[in-house]
């Protein structure tokens, strides 16, 4: 449907894996050095100009498992590396959270606030290298720039495409749960109380008019709900209060997941666009990492078998777990970058074919039909 | 006023998409037919009126013979003329007509890509039978679809395109098809709540054009000369068709509306928004004085629920049903 969906779902997906990177890099006691270095090179990623161009291009939301793809690279462009089941949860917790913020979305165009507040909150995380904050505010400058001008009917699209893209995913994640935005069937909590959106009347009144515009009455009904006033409006600026906290970090403990079945099929025209993605992040990650140093793997969310070695007496996770970057993901990556060229134009070539048979087949539906 | 009744289970929850419910009375076979969208999928339950059988279908939006790509639908409705049932299913690729029951497709309708410019989505939404033969459907970049259709048989012809909207078509709806003479018996709404007020023929004739105040109107209806349009500010707007005025405006939803319904023989209006709410309204049309009366008559709330569809199962206003996002059943509600 909509075609401008994948800069707001990479900056609002991204911005909670980091939120929940944040976290368990500080709970897991990993150097302040390794920490930082994991997070610049990750936002560097994600907020360079290519990526953030490519991404800006008219096209079709990703498939679940394109996106996920794509969501490890941008994680293993830093020096850290998850393990599979770490990036499934990662990836759950990431789905479930903007699903929530989507879901009670105030108005379809405070999906924007909510990705602002995200950035505001990923400029904190990479505050002491200029560098990155540049590309950053570059970044949102020109997120600001595209979406400023969007209709109210143009977001809703935007928030339909991305409701049916989480629609079915009920994981329930424990900090939801707590909070009590979650019910204990996975579906989220949504209130028939509190501040209407801004731009909506509480719902109540009703008004007839005469023929001259005069109104001639009023008359009240319940609303069933206890709404209030809206509070006042968002700053949809660079900097600014965004006054919903819908895209705030509330990450203070990590939540437990429990797994869902998989997704559907895959997309075949996604996995073009993957290559070229993933492509790019490599080409980037490659000129990053000038020295051979060592990487670091962390353990994100404890598995039943690792509860099972910390009872035993070992120390936390990360120390125990430091050893040597594994350096194929930088041999990959140069082959990947010469078969760029290639794969794009397969793309294009690929594309003028689908598109051409959809007139003449229904041609030949109507003249088969005409025959019956 | 309305009770709850028992469900019926759909294959798949409901997408968050407007007016995402379609319901088709069969009297003589003591059936009910209901439409609910998920994603590229069309899922289709046969209720019988004892409530003893249901059968499932499901239809996809695919282009003929084409393997790949399924498209993600934006609304399916049932479409009663004089002489036939038909199901209309609009998707981002084009427009599919089906016989009522799913069975049989008899007609598929490419949309046109390449002069829309690539930063917008293509896509077709909006569905209403007219008069007697002519099925119409918009589309993203404003433009209606006239389609006549013969009384049996595919030979289903484009007859006219209707380019009126800028915005994307979001509904629309008419009356008195058939038998009644009427002035107006077509209403377009778009993503900017503008509304074009159309009477049909051989030439479709635009009778009168109701500004939007750039506020989408996601759901709209056509009821004894009176437009009913609800809108993403969760406000229901009255409207004489032919001339445009005002007759009341009520604050009904905390958030978007998202379907509108009127069972005609009574004047109860139905709105249901992502507010997770479902109110019941009268409508009383006095053409005498030209005025209109609207009084609130019922509310049901479907827990944290958003609803995408919310449709009368007759012509009454006996029962209704509604559909929400996430949820893979289609409540139902009966007059005590």
């Amino acid at each position: 449907m909509s075609v401008k969906t994948l800069p707001l779902v990479f900056i609002n997906l991204g911005g909670e894996m980091l939120y929940i990177l944040d976290q368990r890099l500080r709970a897991t006691s990993t150097s302040e050095d390794n920490s930082e270095k994991v997070m610049n090179d990750i936002v560097g990623t994600l907020f360079s100009k290519t990526f953030m161009d490519e991404l800006l291009k008219p096209q079709q939301l990703y498939s679940h498992r394109t996106l996920k793809t794509v969501l490890t690279r941008l994680a293993h462009a830093s020096i850290m590396r998850l393990n599979p089941a770490s990036m499934d949860r990662l990836y759950e917790l990431t789905i479930m959270a903007f699903k929530y913020q989507v879901f009670r979305c105030p108005r379809p165009k405070d999906l924007l606030l909510i990705s602002y507040s995200h950035i505001d909150t990923i400029r904190e995380l990479v505050k002491d290298t200029s560098v990155v904050v540049n590309q950053v505010d570059e970044t949102h400058r020109k997120i600001i720039e595209v979406y400023s001008s969007l209709s109210e009917g143009e977001f809703q699209l935007l928030r339909q495409t991305l409701l049916i893209f989480f629609q079915d995913m009920h994981v329930r994640v424990s900090l939801f749960l707590k909070n009590q935005i979650q019910n204990p069937d996975g579906r989220f909590a949504l209130p028939t109380s509190g501040p209407v959106p801004h731009g909506i009347v509480v719902p109540g009144l009703i008004r007839v008019f005469d023929s001259k515009g005069r109104e001639v009455r009023r008359s009240e009904f319940p609303a069933g709900g206890s709404y209030s006033s809206p509070v006042r409006e968002g700053s949809f600026e660079l900097h600014g209060d965004r006054v919903i906290s819908l895209g705030m970090n509330m990450y203070v403990l990590g939540g437990t997941v429990k797994s869902t079945k998989g997704d559907g099929t895959p997309n075949p025209l996604a996995k073009e666009e993957l290559n070229l993605l993933a492509c790019l992040i490599g080409s980037l990650k490659a000129e990053n990492m000038p020295r051979a140093e060592y990487g670091f793997r962390i353990n994100l969310f404890t598995t039943d078998q690792e509860e099972e070695e910390e009872a035993d007496g070992t120390s936390d996770g990360a120390e125990e777990s430091m050893f040597g970057v594994i350096n194929i993901q930088a041999m990959q990556d140069e082959q990947s970058a010469a078969e760029l060229a290639r794969i794009t134009g397969q793309f294009a070539e690929e594309e003028e074919q689908h598109e051409n048979p959809s007139g003449n087949k229904g041609d030949d539906l109507l003249a088969m039909m005409d025959d019956l | 006023m309305y009770h709850k009744e028992k469900s019926i289970q759909i294959k798949n929850s409901a997408s968050a998409l407007y007016n995402n419910l379609s319901v088709l009375r069969i009297a003589p076979r003591r059936l009910t037919y209901f439409t609910v969208v998920h994603a590229n999928v069309v899922n289709m339950v046969s209720a019988s009126w004892d409530g003893l059988n249901y059968s499932h279908r499901q239809l996809q939006s695919k282009e003929p013979n084409v393997a790949t790509s399924t498209s993600l639908i934006m609304q399916v409705a049932f479409c009663v003329l004089p002489s036939r049932d038909l199901l209309v299913v609009t998707s981002q690729k084009g427009i599919q007509i089906y016989e009522s029951d799913g069975s049989i497709m008899v007609y598929w309708h490419a949309l046109d890509t390449s002069d829309a410019p690539t930063a917008q989505a293509v896509f077709a939404r909006g569905i209403s039978a007219v008069w007697d033969n002519y099925i119409c459907v918009g589309v993203s970049s404003g433009a209606i679809l006239v389609f006549d259709v013969p009384s049996k048989g595919s030979n289903i012809t484009l007859s006219e395109v209707l380019e009126e909207h800028k915005e994307p078509i979001t509904d629309i709806a008419s009356e008195c098809s058939g038998s009644q003479e009427c002035i107006a018996d077509l209403v377009s709404a778009d993503d900017g709540g503008n509304l074009c007020v159309w009477k049909s023929g051989k030439e479709f004739q635009l009778l009168n054009k109701i500004p939007g105040f750039d506020m989408s109107c996601s759901s709209v209806k056509l009821w004894k000369g009176i437009v009913v349009a609800g809108y993403g500010t969760g406000q229901i707007h009255l409207f004489e068709a032919v001339t445009g005025i005002l007759h009341a405006e009520v604050n009904a939803h905390a958030r978007w509306i998202y379907s509108l319904d009127i069972a005609p023989f009574s004047g109860l209006l139905l709105s249901a928004a992502e507010d997770s709410l479902v109110r019941v309204w009268h409508l009383t049309v006095t053409p005498e004085t030209n005025s209109v009366e609207v009084a609130h008559l019922h509310n049901e709330c479907v827990t944290d629920t958003q609803i995408c569809g919310a449709k009368f199962c007759d012509g009454d206003g006996y029962a209704f049903a509604v559909t929400g996002y996430d949820l893979s059943e289609i409540i139902r509600y009966t007059q005590l």
